[in-house]
């Protein structure tokens, strides 16, 4: 598949607001549960506006996939059958649930506490939507596995925790540790989980092939013509045109910028005590899930492609 | 219930393109709008089409055979590109089986056109929303139309007439009938989309039998 930069920067944003709203709401969780001392109320503030704000621009995002985005209020319509359909209306309860937990933790009082359960079913509802909107395609098959639904859960959590670094570094130094903490652990799963994606889809054998495309049995086939000299847009939406070499090339960046330089700017970080090794920890993660993102879009290999192989 | 569809006859489609253009002349010249065509003159054209006609080298020379193979929606009886729809612009027509978009409500969101195994549907770059083969529906329901007249354009077009028009669930109709007693076969069955539209396979006689 084409990566449409769109649906890369909206899904990486959003899963990293979705990832800081987790980090905050627990943070301020555990601390409730294990009766310690709270996290400072402007981090949670913070936090959870700002998960609210990135979940936002990554809706804004969304509407440069569109054709007509005039129309995206139509996108509602379909919750009964489309996933993307229920995505639509998730996403913008999540901002809202946000912004509303944002909201009772600055009013004060015992709101937050429910609001705060409502943001996170929200939360994770929308996890299930994106994933679900790649994973139903069954033809698609590096996205249809349960592993699409973990990786969307465990890099979005990831980041929104290394952003919760940052944020802490400014706003609650005392939850630093924690958080550092629990951005390596994240990481760390998320690693594992990427890898075992991208073990998975190496292995992967295609159920379409060129005989059953055509329906002929012959196990030498060969097209000699897609029937136009041209483009169009099958040739444009399925076909990334990157060379093998660059696709490689991006695997090993993300490899190194998701997972292996933040863990070493954080464990650095915190031995060293540096706050600027911990803050372009997050910079240099959502960088590298911008390259994970365009290649797992990269990487689907769509049956429809077997129809367009020679020119003429 | 009734299920419009396109049986294509291999045995003697020879590639000459007629239904591609003549699709392409109907379908841009209704009310819906054009079939855009991005640079048509230029080094580097594209455009919208409904149909293409492929060409396949089966075997190994000197033992091959060339395969003309027209490819257009298939109107599947569980279409994979309708739930997906988050509008419901793209719908399957009850009443005669036909999978269509409506254009007023597309976001052009490419959605429908990724759970569709076939690559059957093209977003129109001029009009912004997905478009797809309509098997002529605004020429096969005109009544004002001579009856031998109400068929796709295509159909009407071929020369060597490969390609049958019917109502596939009718065990009567010429393409059920063609479908049954010649072999008739769906594309990728293995991801149960169940086209409706069907192709016969050749019938090769001689030292080139081994196609199929």
């Amino acid at each position: 598949m084409r990566p449409a930069f769109s649906v890369v920067i909206f899904t990486t944003l959003t899963g990293a607001g979705q990832g800081l709203f987790l980090a905050v709401y627990f943070t301020e969780l555990v601390a409730l549960w294990s009766n310690a001392v709270l996290p400072p109320a402007i981090f949670v503030t913070a936090g959870a506006a700002m998960a609210a704000g990135l979940a936002l621009l990554g809706l804004a995002a969304s509407f440069f996939h569109l054709g007509q985005p005039g129309r995206a209020w139509r996108a509602a319509a379909m919750w009964r059958t489309s996933w993307l359909s229920r995505e639509v209306i998730v996403l913008p309860l999540f901002i809202a649930l946000c912004a509303a937990y944002t909201a009772a933790h600055h009013l004060g009082g015992t709101g937050f506490a429910w609001t705060g359960v409502f943001a996170l079913l929200a939360c994770a509802a929308l996890f299930l939507c994106t994933a679900k909107i790649y994973m139903c395609l069954k033809f698609l098959q590096e996205w249809a596995s349960p592993l699409t639904l973990l990786n969307f859960v465990l890099l979005g959590t990831a980041s929104g925790c290394t952003l919760a670094v940052s944020l802490a570094l400014a706003l609650a130094p005392q939850m630093l540790n924690a958080l550092c903490g629990a951005s390596m652990v994240m990481t760390l799963a998320a690693l594992g989980a990427r890898a075992a994606s991208l073990a998975r889809n190496a292995r992967l054998r295609p159920k379409s092939s060129l005989q059953s495309a055509i329906g002929v049995a012959n196990p030498r086939i060969r097209q000699t013509s897609q029937g136009f000299t041209g483009r169009s847009f099958n040739t444009r939406e399925f076909f990334h045109g990157a060379t093998p070499q660059k696709v490689r090339a991006v695997k090993w960046s993300f490899l190194l910028l998701v997972f292996l330089f933040p863990v070493v700017l954080i464990a650095v970080g915190m031995l060293a005590d540096s706050p600027s090794l911990l803050s372009i920890a997050f910079p240099v993660q959502y960088f590298g899930l911008l390259a994970e993102r365009w290649y797992f879009f990269a990487q689907a290999n769509h049956p429809q492609n077997i129809y367009y192989q020679a020119m003429a | 219930m009734k299920q419009l569809a396109l049986v294509i006859d291999l045995n003697v489609c020879v590639g000459c393109h007629a239904c591609v253009t003549s699709c392409k002349e109907w379908n841009t010249s209704g009310s819906a709008g054009p079939l855009s065509d991005q640079n048509p003159y230029g080094a580097d054209p594209s455009g919208t089409f409904f149909n293409r006609v492929q060409t396949y080298e089966i075997g190994v020379f000197p033992d091959t055979q060339t395969l003309h193979f027209p490819k257009s929606c298939l109107h599947c009886e569980d279409p994979p590109c309708v739930p997906v729809c988050p509008t419901g612009a793209s719908y399957k027509r009850a009443e005669d089986g036909i999978v269509l978009v409506d254009y007023d409500k597309c976001i052009g969101c490419n959605y429908c056109a990724w759970a569709c195994p076939y690559g059957a549907r093209e977003l129109d770059e001029h009009k912004k929303v997905m478009t797809k083969c309509t098997l002529c529906v605004d020429r096969i329901t005109d009544q004002s139309r001579a009856e031998a007249e109400r068929k796709p354009a295509c159909v009407m077009a071929c020369p060597t007439n490969a390609r049958l028009f019917g109502d596939v669930h009718d065990p009567e109709s010429e393409v059920a009938r063609a479908i049954r007693e010649r072999g008739g076969y769906a594309l990728m069955p293995e991801w149960e989309t169940r086209p409706a539209n069907q192709y016969l396979p050749r019938r090769v006689s001689g030292s080139s039998a081994d196609g199929k």
